[in-house]
């Protein structure tokens, strides 16, 4: 034994483990190696192993981090402190090639594969990486009193959205950051209504408090990303008294590898992706950009979506038109933000051509906001599967429902004039000399979501439109 | 070994601003009346800017673009040479 090193001297290296069998198998293969030439060893778990060889104990497992092993035995060879190539598991000809000695390991098996390193194992990777990485974290370490209960501590703190949150640790915050290539450093986006600059790792903690695996977090940041971008006005999407909040629509592989719902209850409860991803923007919002309910969240009433609103659009080969994303220019995986206020769903189990559909659909739409203003409010439309086939099988596509929606949306001054239908409320006079579209020119945005049973859809109305207010917002996710 | 978290806020510890002095009374001071163009803000400014003038005050009326972003900087600095009072007016 040799004591611990911290690096290793050039030449081959050897690193095993007692516990595994390949590493046993391979017992004379290194004493043979050890006689032909410099050979370090380095043991995780017994320095006493392998047999009559100097073996560098690296139990604490600093050096096996550092040259980051993933199994045992891995073979390295090491030039000028640094390494020209490895082999992992044993694999006679790649040995023999590797090292240039010949006939190594007579009688072994051809091949066998390695073990996991301890070093990779569940926690301890984090573990080590916290203990030897040095500090990439710049957070400020808030340290817990001996009697704090450490999800208590969260609400203590003003932390929480008022549901109960996972405590940011220093290791989840760092497996959490293994979730994206982006530097933990980079500035992600500037968070109303403080206005302050936020950082890939500011973003990681409160996907950590929201409850994301690291999978998740490149949907967080491009869900941060959009919904502080100019247009989506999202000081004003905090700060309104109107029951609007951020709501995301996801598209592309990333739905399927996140196993993010669009399916049954697609706008409900009970899909982790779907309700820690819009959850985490929420949190980002109040805890870096200091956007709170009752300070400069002013919503009268608010909605159940502004704990996080967050699904995916179905891809199920039934859809009757191109995702949303990719309707606005952004096709693979991608999000959008929307403003929405709320869960408006409609039946019509009846219509079984999309000139009465639409006409349902049209409906419904006028009451957004109010039945008597035009022009004011987007709308997102969540298109139910039975619903989709019927536009499907017509051959609407989008532009066709745009088009065929645009006359049942246009109103007439008589309809929208200030005490017209005996309510007082309506449009300004001055705006009554033509009849009025209900939607701005692209203010009527389609996604495609929902169990296969049910003849039903919903639209989710939104808030102050365009440049006096929020404009939807699409970017790309990261690939990982 | 303590527990440590890391702080997911800001980190700005929010500065006390203390509000400034009231005036004893508005005379000889202009009062500048913002409209933040929420529906019928019109109607609370007029009416402030008619009570004021009952009482002899100056007043001078501003409106900001929207209701949706904060104030333009040119905005609140032509409030700021030109008032020493503001009054600014939400309504729905």
């Amino acid at each position: 034994m040799v004591g611990a090193m911290t690096t290793v001297p050039d030449g081959l290296v050897a690193v095993v483990k007692r516990d595994c069998p390949t590493c046993t198998l391979v017992e004379p293969v290194l004493r043979q190696l050890a006689d032909a030439g410099a050979l370090t060893v380095v043991c995780q778990d017994d320095p006493a192993f392998p047999r009559d060889l100097p073996v560098v104990d690296d139990r604490e497992l600093e050096l096996s981090w550092r040259l980051r092993i993933e199994t045992v035995p891995t073979l390295l060879r090491m030039a000028d402190g640094a390494e020209s190539g490895r082999v992992e598991g044993w694999l006679r000809g790649a040995w023999e090639a590797f090292t240039g000695v010949p006939g190594l390991g007579d009688g072994l098996p051809e091949h066998r594969p390695g073990c996991g390193s301890r070093s990779v194992e569940w926690g301890v990777e984090d573990e080590l990486a916290r203990r030897y990485g040095g500090r990439v974290l710049t957070a400020r370490r808030v340290e817990l009193a001996d009697l704090e209960d450490d999800v208590e501590a969260l609400f203590d703190r003003g932390w929480t959205d008022g549901l109960p949150c996972v405590p940011p640790t220093e290791e989840r915050v760092l497996r959490m950051l293994g979730g994206t290539r982006r530097a933990p450093d980079e500035v992600v986006a500037v968070v109303p209504p403080d206005l302050v600059k936020c950082t890939v790792e500011k973003v990681a903690v409160n996907a950590v408090l929201a409850g994301c695996l690291p999978e998740h977090l490149p949907v967080v940041l491009a869900a941060v990303e959009a919904a502080c971008r100019d247009e989506f006005a999202l000081h004003g999407v905090l700060a309104t008294t109107w029951s609007a909040g951020p709501v995301l629509v996801v598209n592309g592989p990333v739905t399927g590898r996140l196993r993010m719902n669009s399916g049954i209850n697609v706008l409900g409860q009970g899909n982790r992706a779907n309700a820690t991803i819009g959850r985490a923007l929420q949190l980002v919002v109040r805890n870096v950009g200091g956007g709170r309910p009752g300070e400069v969240d002013r919503a009268t009433l608010g909605n159940p979506g502004k704990v996080g609103w967050c699904f995916a659009e179905a891809e199920d080969g039934l859809r009757p038109f191109p995702p949303l994303a990719e309707s606005r220019g952004v096709p693979g995986s991608a999000l959008t933000v929307f403003a929405g206020a709320g869960l408006v769903p409609f039946l019509d189990q009846a219509s079984r051509t999309p000139e009465s559909l639409s006409r349902t659909l049209a409906l419904v739409l006028r009451t957004v906001g109010h039945p008597k203003a035009a022009l004011g409010m987007d709308a997102l439309v969540v298109l139910g599967p039975e619903h989709g086939r019927v536009f499907r099988e017509a051959g609407w596509g989008r532009e066709r429902l745009l088009e065929e929606l645009e006359p049942l949306l246009l109103m007439e001054p008589d309809q929208l004039r200030r005490g017209a239908l005996g309510i007082a409320e309506g449009m300004p006079d001055a705006l009554l000399d033509r009849p009025l579209p209900k939607f701005r020119p692209g203010g009527l945005l389609f996604a495609y979501a929902g169990g296969p049973a049910g003849m039903f859809s919903a639209v989710i109305g939104g808030w102050a439109s365009g440049a006096a207010g929020s404009s939807p917002v699409t970017v790309p996710i990261e690939e990982v | 070994m303590a527990r440590v978290l890391l702080d997911p806020t800001s980190e700005r510890r929010p500065a006390e601003r203390a509000l400034t002095a009231r005036p004893p009374s508005l005379e000889g001071v202009t009062v500048g009346l913002l409209d933040i163009s929420k529906s019928r803000g019109d109607v609370v400014v007029d009416e402030l800017q008619a009570l004021l003038h009952a009482d002899g005050v100056a007043t001078l009326r501003y409106r900001k673009p929207t209701f949706a972003r904060p104030a333009p900087v040119d905005l609140r600095h032509e409030i700021a040479t030109h008032c020493e009072v503001v009054i600014e007016a939400l309504a729905d």
